[in-house]
């Protein structure tokens, strides 16, 4: 699905990834674990082109794209769900959804009927209920937890074949955690969807991957098949 | 009593091409941070347009009703060209696009000078925008400037309403909050700025038009009010089109009923010292967004 090879990307003066090799199987998860700054969301970020990287290529099943704006990315069935819960705090949790779906002048949600997007909408908000009382909250004033599942549904509505989350569960309060842990486990096991996951949690990690990477100031020192067996090798990669 | 009265019935006047003006440029300088210094040659643009078309078409008030769209277009292109050609490649160096788009202001204003000529040049009014309404008692509100004041309302109701309701305007907004989050949502977000240049620049146009209404045309017409302009959107908050519109309207009354009291020169300075005074107390302007995010 995604073949991210020997990418090295930085900024300004400092390289962050010195030749970095990853894949996504189709209809899978990669997990990518390691320490803070070693380089996970600098993956991301040049897997979605925020991040124009110095060598090395991206794929999108078989497509170079290493050189397309991240929302011809989205076009092509990317998406997205950055660090730290952000949302447009502005825009109320009904508008921030909306602006995906009006489609247009970015992309046209794919596969999408009559009706301005509203069945990917509604489709997102079922997988997080709680957003329906909250349509018309303005996201800045939502919770970490709320955000979060508002960032998680904004992806969701252009009906993407890849998604990239990076620390989902991230400074999030506990009892919203589970919830959207087991979202991401159900949306993967559903089919039609790769996902490339950058997680500290080991064990949550190895529970939804096919696959897993260990990254360490900027290369991958281990890799190898998911499934919570590896679990323990995982561990012992990352206490070095 | 009568004077201050007509007096603030000029001053609101004054205030509502002020914020024609303002209304252009908490688009581009409020919400996109670009200083553009070429917004007053729009204006200009505007109002030559009006000139223009008052030459082909003899019926003043037909002339005026079609220079409305027709200026809002061509500033609203002459925007965008800018934008795409100098002002894209520069969003990280605002100092640098200052010192851009004010060459490009000189450069405007000697075409105009090449085109037109240096002097001046008028356009006629039409009849039922010559005449006075009288209130009794002595207050009388010209027909022009309620023209220009009505203009301005529905302009400010329009933008409104686009920025609200609208797909274009949940973009905008969009795009203003949170660029890189816009851009990994779908939006392209390059295509956005320059329709946002395209209404701001566009709606400098509309107030050439109506400065045509109320004084001569002129190759530096524009830059008269240009800094007065930016001087409202800073005060009323940046990006805030609700602080433009009171701002407009209390610096325009301001300045009006300080000029009959006192001359035009002490006036200006006073109202100067004010705004000075007013961001020493609160540098953020008239309002802010506040929220509980960082992002």
């Amino acid at each position: 699905m995604l073949d991210i090879k020997t990418i090295q990307a930085g900024y300004e003066r400092t390289t962050v990834l010195h030749g970095v090799t990853v894949s996504v199987p189709k209809d899978g998860v990669a997990a990518v674990l390691g320490h803070n700054g070693a380089g996970k969301s600098t993956l991301l970020r040049a897997a979605m082109g925020l991040l124009k990287p110095g060598s090395g290529a991206v794929l999108l099943d078989g497509e170079d794209i290493t050189r397309l704006a991240p929302h011809q990315r989205v076009a092509r069935g990317m998406a997205y769900v950055p660090q730290g819960q952000q949302s447009f705090p502005h825009l109320t949790t009904a508008e921030n959804l909306q602006l995906v779906a009006d489609g247009r002048l970015g992309v046209r949600p794919r596969r999408s009927g009559s009706g301005r997007g509203k069945e990917s909408i509604a489709e997102a908000l079922d997988l997080f209920p709680a957003l329906r009382e909250l349509s018309g909250r303005r996201a800045g004033l939502l919770s970490g937890g709320q955000r979060q599942q508002l960032a998680i549904a904004r992806a969701l509505i252009t009906r993407p074949r890849l998604l990239l989350l990076d620390e989902p569960t991230e400074g999030i309060q506990p009892s919203v955690v589970a919830e959207i842990e087991e979202t991401i486990l159900a949306l993967t096991r559903r089919g039609g969807l790769s996902v490339l996951l950058v997680e500290q949690h080991v064990g949550f990690a190895m529970r939804a991957a096919q696959r897993y990477y260990v990254l360490e100031a900027g290369r991958v020192t281990s890799s190898g098949e998911g499934g919570t067996k590896s679990e323990q090798t995982v561990r012992a990669a990352l206490s070095v | 009593m009568t004077v201050i009265l007509n007096q603030s019935f000029t001053g609101i006047s004054i205030g509502a091409v002020l914020l024609l003006i303002a209304l252009g440029l908490t688009l581009t300088f409020g919400q996109m941070g670009v200083i553009n210094m070429a917004h007053g040659e729009f204006i200009m643009a505007g109002a030559y347009t009006t000139y223009v078309l008052q030459k082909s078409i003899s019926s003043a008030g037909v002339s005026l009703l079609v220079a409305l769209p027709v200026a809002f277009l061509v500033a609203g292109a002459m925007g965008a060209l800018l934008e795409w050609l100098l002002i894209r490649r520069l969003y990280t160096r605002p100092l640098d696009t200052l010192l851009v788009t004010w060459g490009v202001s000189l450069m405007l204003q000697q075409l105009a000078r090449d085109v037109f000529g240096a002097p001046n040049v008028q356009t006629h009014a039409p009849d039922l925008l010559t005449g006075n309404i009288s209130l009794g008692g002595g207050i009388t509100l010209a027909n022009n400037r309620l023209f220009i004041l009505g203009l301005a309302l529905l302009c400010v109701l329009g933008l409104t309403l686009i920025l609200r309701l609208t797909p274009l305007g949940r973009r905008v907004r969009a795009v203003v909050q949170n660029r890189d989050l816009a851009e990994v949502s779908g939006i392209a977000t390059e295509r956005v700025d320059r329709t946002t240049f395209f209404i701001g620049s566009g709606l400098a146009g509309v107030a050439g038009v109506a400065l045509t209404l109320v004084g001569p045309i002129g190759p530096t017409m524009g830059t008269n009010y240009i800094v007065d302009a930016f001087l409202v959107v800073v005060v009323g908050g940046i990006g805030q089109l609700k602080g433009s519109v009171i701002t407009a309207f209390v610096l325009g009354v301001l300045q009006s009923v300080l000029e009959y009291s006192t001359t035009v020169s002490v006036a200006k300075v006073a109202v100067l010292v004010a705004i000075v005074a007013f961001l020493q107390w609160r540098p953020q302007g008239l309002y802010t967004l506040r929220t509980r995010s960082l992002a």
